[in-house]
């Protein structure tokens, strides 16, 4: 059930270094805005291994146009009124802007084909910058409708010393590839909740550039539930020392489903801190294809990364049969001089006796799942600062476990 | 007055060789009030007769009756034998990660009374119970029997007998793994429950000691899958000082006649 790899960096793939010899590092892993400078993956380098290539429509070998478009509305935590008119919230502005825009890319860089290809396919992008201390901001990005696909890219920024809060929110049907840059100013503190909510035929690959500034805070939650394919890679990276991300997230496969998580923390400046804690669910069904969660953690700790405090967890709770987790943490640590580092992956079954002992109790079966997924889940959900968003995503797992009526 | 019956009873386990019987016809009654000991052997059975009423899926019943106040208990699901009023101390609480104490044991009782309690009562109801145990309330944020040692999770299962008020609770080794101070707590515990009402208790055990504190109406020898005496609290007596031996021998041939 669990598979530990040895250095699995995200090379492969591109035209250097590709093949089947794993580069030595994942330091030393391909970069390029340009679609065309990376090989079209066949589905055995290390990055592509877990996923499905079939099963992406087209976004990895340049045979998906990327010509949809995806509804891109940006507003207050409660609304969904468009903040681009006049009467936006205090301390928000959203532009859309084309693709000479000179901010773009500050986030980082394509890491993957499918990276570039959004990269590349992009027309106009979705900018928000953050000043002051806003008030929540929700951004809802849907589907282009089945049978379409798009590319997305979207740009969060933070001024110096902010505070905020960000929802984004990805519903719908179709096919996304797109990239979300995080730029956050330092001494910023910002509060990211992103969930995959996409109706059940979505297709989604993304890539997450999260820059942090000087003494900048930033503490993502990310939530897996619908969609058929949904593969992301948040990449973390500090601009100056003192940087601290929190990277929080949860996975609910169900039958068929496939929820791939590749994280990759580069310490490369002193004094920096990251914790990783990401928690999947999977329940599959006899005859259908597997629940699938796939996690990957790569975390680097440089030669000049000193006093880098940082500890990864990956928990996967199978909650039936015909379902798979992959799992493979990797830490690389080039210096001796670090705070703390450590990593940690756990697949454990809920078996027939934990179920045995609740329902000896008097609780019905239906319920003792849910008290243990509910439980399983509790630490990830209840750092959801806002209340109503983490009512919905706890409504949204109950009806999963519903739905299959485990 | 609550009536558990058990007639007939065999019980089969899956195992790698096939089913195997464990138990081979057990004739059982409990009434309300009364406090039952089975004694017998380590592999006698007598944890198996537990968990089959219990409804353990390990466990096949291939012949026999259990009925609780008429009801056909076999033919129930294992929550439902507990709303019913039956309760199962085990001897190996199972850990259950991330599920805390405080909210499994609120979802148990709203289970098992049919409504959930009241939040004010139910606070000091638990409170209550907790410190009848000597159970540091700290437990209830902790996840159910996760990292308790072996004492704790004892009084933990004696602390659910008394929040859910089965008519009738079988405690399979209670006293097993517990030191002189925790065995005087559980059995307090226990003690308590049978003055409050009108409970039946099935005590099964290997060791004679847990009878100085919870004394019997009858004691019941268990050997080769069945009971094969019967009698007064004296019977413990002798069984520890004369042992097992004297009935292993119809336990075996209990055996080879089935």
């Amino acid at each position: 059930m669990t598979e530990v790899a040895g250095l699995a960096p995200e090379l492969a793939g591109a035209k250097e270094g590709q093949g089947q010899v794993p580069v030595a590092s994942a330091g030393e892993r391909f970069t390029s805005y340009d679609v065309e400078a990376f090989e079209v993956p066949g589905g055995r380098e290390e990055n592509w291994r877990f996923t499905p290539l079939k099963r992406l429509r087209g976004l990895h070998d340049g045979t998906a146009a990327l010509d949809g478009a995806a509804a891109i509305e940006v507003g207050g935590a409660g609304g969904t009124a468009d903040a681009r008119s006049a009467d936006a919230p205090r301390g928000v502005t959203v532009e859309t802007v084309g693709r000479d825009d000179t901010r773009l890319g500050d986030g980082g860089v394509p890491a993957d084909r499918v990276a570039a290809a959004a990269w590349s396919a992009f027309r106009e992008a979705t900018v928000v910058t953050l000043d002051g201390t806003p008030e929540p901001v929700t951004i809802s990005v849907t589907g282009p409708g089945a049978g379409a696909d798009a590319a997305v890219h979207l740009q969060l920024r933070t001024t110096a010393h902010t505070e905020a809060t960000v929802v984004i929110e990805y519903r719908g049907s179709g096919t996304v590839a797109d990239n979300v840059e995080v730029v956050l100013g330092d001494g910023s503190r910002l509060t990211v909740v992103i969930t995959e909510e996409w109706a059940e035929d979505a297709v989604h690959v993304g890539a997450q550039h999260f820059s942090l500034g000087r003494d900048a805070t930033v503490k993502a939650t990310s939530v897996l539930l619908g969609g058929d394919l949904v593969r992301i890679s948040p990449t973390v990276s500090y601009r100056g020392p003192g940087g601290d991300a929190e990277l929080l997230g949860l996975g609910y496969a169900d039958a068929g489903q496939h929820l791939e998580q590749r994280l990759f923390v580069d310490h490369a400046v002193p004094h920096c801190r990251s914790n990783v804690l990401h928690k999947n669910a999977l329940q599959g069904a006899a005859g259908r294809p597997d629940a699938h969660t796939v996690w990957i953690g790569d975390v680097l700790i440089r030669a000049a990364a000193e006093n880098t405090e940082t500890f990864e967890f990956n928990r996967n709770l199978v909650l039936t049969e015909h379902a798979r987790a992959d799992s493979v943490p990797n830490l690389e640590i080039e210096t001796g001089e670090i705070a703390g580092a450590g990593h940690a992956s756990a697949t454990g079954r809920f078996d027939d006796e934990q179920l045995f002992y609740l329902c000896s109790r008097g609780i019905p079966e239906d319920v003792a799942r849910r008290l243990v997924v509910r439980g399983f889940f509790g630490e990830i959900l209840n750092a959801i600062t806002l209340p109503e968003l983490r009512e919905r995503l706890e409504a949204a797992i109950e009806s999963e476990l519903a739905i299959s009526g485990v | 007055m609550s009536i558990l019956e058990i007639t007939d009873l065999h019980v089969s386990v899956t195992t790698d060789d096939g089913p195997k019987e464990l138990l081979h016809g057990v004739d059982l009654t409990v009434r309300g009030g009364e406090t039952h000991a089975i004694m017998g052997p380590n592999g006698s059975g007598k944890s198996t007769l537990a968990y089959a009423i219990a409804g353990h899926p390990r466990y096949e019943v291939i012949a026999g009756s259990v009925t609780l106040d008429g009801a056909d208990v076999l033919e129930m699901s294992v929550d439902e034998r507990a709303r019913a009023g039956l309760f199962l101390a085990m001897q190996y609480p199972v850990e259950v990660p991330g599920v805390s104490m405080a909210n499994f044991l609120r979802s148990a009782a709203t289970a098992v009374r049919g409504e959930a309690p009241k939040l004010r009562t139910w606070v000091k109801e638990v409170k209550t119970a907790m410190s009848d145990l000597d159970i540091d309330p700290a437990f209830a944020d902790r996840s159910v029997n996760e990292g308790f040692s072996g004492g704790e999770k004892k009084r933990h299962e004696v602390l659910q007998l008394s929040l859910l008020k089965p008519k009738i609770a079988i405690l399979d080794e209670t006293d097993s793994g517990l030191d002189v101070d925790a065995l005087r707590v559980v059995s307090d515990g226990v003690n308590r429950y049978r003055a409050a009402g009108d409970v039946g208790v099935l005590l099964i055990t290997h060791y004679t000691r847990i009878l100085k504190h919870i004394t019997p109406d009858v004691v019941h020898v268990f050997a080769g899958g069945r009971i094969v005496a019967s009698g007064g609290a004296d019977l413990a007596n002798e069984l520890e000082e004369h042992g097992y031996e004297k009935y292993a021998a119809t336990g075996s041939g209990a055996e080879v006649a089935s």
